[in-house]
């Protein structure tokens, strides 16, 4: 596991960012990657209890589930899905910058990973939702059953329900995402981290691919699987 | 140094793969497969998510205890689904049992 042999360093002589209770820096970075992904355990059962809602729901009311899917725009779904794996890219090459000591890079490249994480919230506001309002799409803001979706219109509502839970908790995690890389930013600018310690870096990456990740399962999901092939029915 | 350090080609060859899966997962769903629609919509993400878990999360260099915990999680979400969709789909199987009052009467020998 350890790739340097475990050793005690000589008091006074701990490189920047190592804690004193650790073996050694290679100990202490299996330890702070272990618990943040003891914590994404977590967040895979909190969405995931979502995921499962929305497939019992999916599969008892399937027609007005493809009807709801159908009146999403696909455009928007795959750019930003498109801008996310973008984002995590760059989140990777922030921590990739920091373990090869290139400072300027690091914070560029968590800039460059809030400015696509902005795009995509910018999107999903401006683009979706605002849009969806205008539609009377929302449920409980004036959310309007139109006599064109025919006998499985009125449980379209319940496809937007999951919609709009689904995606706006994830909007939710990419707002604190954005927060914790500001905080990274401003951290790597004053030169916090480098080839020696960069955890703070390496499990905040973690969290913004968990992120990333879930968004792969929203957009089939929400957009995809509503059979948009013109014959359309099943 | 306390991490392995991923060369910059293969986060660079993630990213390419992961936009072409993006588009090529966008194209299959206007094209009518019937029920594989979503069997290929689900194969893709799939291979997206191992994608991104193996090289963006470092979890092809994590130790064997890291991996067994991100397994534990995806198992628990598995039962999660599993049992509740095992509920919901099989409810029609049985017929509905009568309420219990009804049961008491027809017992009883009143009715």
């Amino acid at each position: 596991m350890a790739e340097m042999a475990a050793h005690t360093y000589a008091e006074g002589t701990h490189p920047p960012g190592f804690a004193h209770q650790f073996e050694d820096l290679s100990q202490q970075h299996e330890a702070g990657s272990l618990g943040m992904w003891v914590f994404l355990v977590t967040e895979i059962m909190f969405f995931g209890g979502l995921f499962a809602c929305y497939i019992i729901y999916r599969s008892l009311y399937l027609p007005a589930f493809e009807l709801g899917s159908r009146l999403l725009d696909v455009r928007f779904g795959a750019a930003n899905t498109v801008v996310l794996i973008g984002s995590s890219f760059t989140m990777a090459l922030a921590i990739h910058s920091a373990q090869t000591g290139k400072r300027k890079a690091t914070v560029n490249y968590l800039l460059l990973t809030m400015l696509l994480g902005a795009i995509f919230l910018g999107v999903k506001f401006t683009f979706e939702w605002s849009h969806d309002y205008v539609e009377h799409l929302i449920p409980g803001f004036g959310f309007e059953v139109r006599p064109e979706w025919g006998a499985v219109g009125s449980h379209a509502q319940m496809f937007f329900c999951f919609y709009f839970f689904m995606t706006g908790l994830h909007a939710l995690h990419m707002v604190i995402g954005f927060g914790i890389l500001a905080v990274l930013a401003v951290m790597a600018s004053r030169g916090r981290f480098g080839p020696e310690y960069y955890a703070p870096l390496e499990n905040s990456g973690l969290y913004w691919h968990f992120v990333d990740i879930v968004w792969i399962f929203l957009f089939p999901l929400l957009y995809l699987i509503g059979g948009r092939y013109p014959t359309g029915g099943h | 140094m306390s991490g392995h350090i991923v060369p910059v080609k293969i986060y660079a060859a993630v990213f390419g793969t992961l936009i072409a899966l993006t588009l090529l997962t966008t194209g299959v769903a206007f094209i009518n497969l019937g029920r594989f629609n979503t069997v290929a919509a689900l194969a893709i993400a799939v291979t997206k998510m191992l994608l991104v878990i193996l090289f963006f999360m470092h979890v092809k260099y994590s130790p064997g205890l890291t991996r067994l915990v991100i397994l534990a999680g995806f198992f628990w979400l598995a039962i999660l689904v599993a049992m509740s969709l095992a509920d919901v789909l099989t409810r029609g199987w049985s017929p509905e049992p009568a309420p219990w009052s009804t049961l008491l009467l027809f017992s009883s020998g009143l009715v």
